[in-house]
């Protein structure tokens, strides 16, 4: 509303660390290919090694484009939420989006068993997982949206989703209970949550919804804005209430919705990327803080990744341990240096 | 300065107010006949949980009526979109706003809302309206502090600022002074008053304060157990109306001195 110039230092350094660290991504991982030739890559040279080719392009690019997508995503959704319901504790996940995604996964994997093998082969691609998990995520959130309009308090969605959420998880730990162990392995797999796999055909549908959100986002600039007042104040600034939060409901639900359907649950960053984004810009207002969550959002999860990919080594942690391991610190410190924490 | 012209900017025709409880209505007053000119102060009296903020969030649209309509310049409250209601009508209330890092100018600039484009942005008209509203109320030394640093005398200025960020013929305050100690509390009439005064604005508040309302307020709106009465002050005083308002075991109103006062003996 105010000020904007004195956020343009903070927008400029955040954009180019954004791209470093993009680039370290890429030219970090367990196979180490000189910085030159990836770069000779990158502008579409020829390299001395065609196999530094196929996992520059086919495998780190598009891990790293997901992670910016993946980040962004999740943390738009998270501030979302917390203005919606304003409660700093709300995240992405509250409205039973991950829980719905899971029981898709989880009755695609799980439920295979029982109904045998001709399912199995399915089982392996990556479009029915994310397929499921994009169904599952979509019937939970209809139904706490159907609820939602029929009760006039705003909490209590924030309560009907995380109810949601435990009946999910619930018929979840059933399935998994009657379910082979490699199979509940797989299932673990998907939930540890990975960045990586995604083919350049995937990639495009997920940039496609992912722009669509966000695009939705700036739209509701105003009403998120007025919310700032409460919803009697709002309302008596013409917004219309319901369908505000119609919007955003499922703005937040596409956003989430395929993140976890290409990546699994990736917890921590939705609810903490706009806590850092609150802390480090001092502001409230929206037209601000979503181009500095967008931004961070998707810092964090590069940062995160490059880490979980563990250089030089052959192993990669599960991206959800990583973000909770490095980020939740993070947080606790912010908020002891800062002592208030905000809507 | 006020209209010679009468025009009545709020008329209310056999309006009742009241909740709806699952399938049965609560109605709190009923056969209510209003009729306000525009550029009066006007004040709502009357004991807890009479009806007045229910009055005033039916009035606002906040809450439906239960039966009869509404009048805004002779057009339907109904028929008003939220946004057209939002350049005709603002508020101040006293919910607590979320916890937000919100600075006291860009609340108030958030009263420019239903004026500015899709992504919010202020243009020069917006800033001056703003300045002025601050201007009004005096806050010029606040307009960069955060608001949840604020008193509750200096957030009510800033809450009626935004309001007047607004731009709208009609503001209406719950309980404006609800927390605040006898100097903040004639401040802030004060301001209502020179607001209606130079502005021309209708003003329509709830309040406690009786005895400073009969002496600022240009109209009363009396709510008591036998229903609400409405006209200008002295004809409130005149027809007995302001002796009903409280039980009479304990306050009476005085004539001459036109004040409630305590009954000795108690």
């Amino acid at each position: 509303m105010k000020n904007n110039k004195t956020y343009k230092k903070q927008f400029i350094l955040l954009s180019i660390l954004l791209v470093v660290l993009w680039f370290v991504n890429i030219c970090l991982g367990s196979v180490s290919i000189p910085f030159q030739e990836i770069f000779y890559i990158l502008i579409g040279e020829e390299t001395s090694k065609e196999s530094w080719q196929t996992i520059i392009l086919n495998f780190r690019v598009p891990k790293a484009i997901t992670a910016i997508l993946v980040g962004s995503g999740l943390s738009i959704s998270g501030l979302l939420m917390q203005t919606l319901f304003r409660n700093p504790l709300a995240g992405p996940f509250v409205l039973g989006i991950s829980s719905g995604a899971s029981l898709g996964v989880a009755l695609l994997i799980l439920g295979s068993s029982f109904l045998g093998g001709s399912l199995l082969s399915l089982v392996f691609s990556n479009w029915s997982l994310a397929i499921a998990a994009s169904l599952g995520a979509f019937l939970v959130l209809s139904a706490v949206i159907i609820a939602a309009n029929s009760v006039r308090n705003t909490m209590s969605i924030l309560i009907i989703g995380l109810m949601f959420g435990s009946l999910t998880s619930a018929v979840i730990s059933v399935l998994a209970y009657f379910s082979e162990a490699e199979q509940i392995q797989q299932y673990l797999f998907w939930s540890f949550g990975s960045l990586g796999n995604l083919t350049w055909e995937e990639l495009l549908v997920f940039f496609i919804i992912y722009v669509i959100g966000i695009f939705g986002t700036f739209m509701v600039i105003k009403p998120l804005n007025s919310f700032l007042l409460g919803e009697n104040y709002a309302k008596s600034l013409g917004i219309h209430i319901k369908k505000s939060r119609n919007i955003i409901l499922l703005i937040t639900s596409l956003l989430t919705g395929v993140a976890t359907a290409f990546s699994g649950p990736i917890a921590f960053i939705g609810l903490a990327v706009p806590h850092i984004a609150k802390m480090l810009f001092n502001t409230s207002n929206h037209k601000i803080l979503i181009p500095a969550v967008i931004i961070i959002g998707a810092i964090v999860l590069l940062i995160c990744d490059t880490i979980a990919q563990l250089p030089s080594s052959e192993y990669t942690l599960p991206i959800n341990a990583i973000t909770s391991l490095f980020g939740a610190p993070v947080v606790i410190w912010l908020l002891i240096r800062k002592k208030k924490i905000y809507v | 300065m006020k209209t010679s012209s009468k025009h009545i900017i709020l008329k209310t025709e056999a309006l009742s107010i009241g909740y709806q409880q699952k399938k049965k209505r609560v109605v709190i007053v009923n056969n209510i006949n209003l009729s306000i000119e525009k550029g009066t102060f006007v004040a709502v009296l009357g004991k807890n949980g009479i009806g007045k903020s229910t009055l005033l969030r039916t009035l606002s649209k906040v809450q439906n009526s239960l039966d009869g309509n509404v009048f805004l310049n002779n057009k339907n409250l109904s028929e008003y979109s939220n946004k057209e209601l939002a350049t005709s009508l603002s508020l101040v209330l006293t919910e607590h706003l979320p916890e937000s890092q919100l600075t006291v100018f860009e609340l108030i600039a958030l009263g420019r809302q239903p004026y500015t484009n899709w992504i919010d942005t202020l243009s020069a008209e917006d800033f001056k309206k703003i300045h002025w509203a601050i201007k009004q109320t005096e806050i010029e030394h606040l307009q960069h502090n955060r608001f949840y640093e604020l008193s509750d005398g200096q957030l009510q200025r800033v809450l009626i600022a935004r309001a007047l960020a607004q731009d709208t013929p009609i503001i209406i305050l719950d309980e404006p002074t609800a927390h605040l100690d006898m100097h903040h509390t004639f401040k802030i009439f004060s301001l209502l008053k020179k607001l209606v005064d130079t502005t021309g604005k209708t003003i329509i508040i709830s309040t406690h304060q009786v005895n400073l309302a009969i002496d600022l307020v240009d109209e009363l709106i009396a709510l008591s157990d036998k229903g609400l009465v409405n006209g200008r002050v002295q004809s409130l005083i005149d027809n007995d109306t302001l002796e009903h308002l409280f039980s009479k075991e304990i306050i009476k109103f005085n004539k001459t001195l036109r004040q409630f006062t305590i009954h000795k003996n108690n």
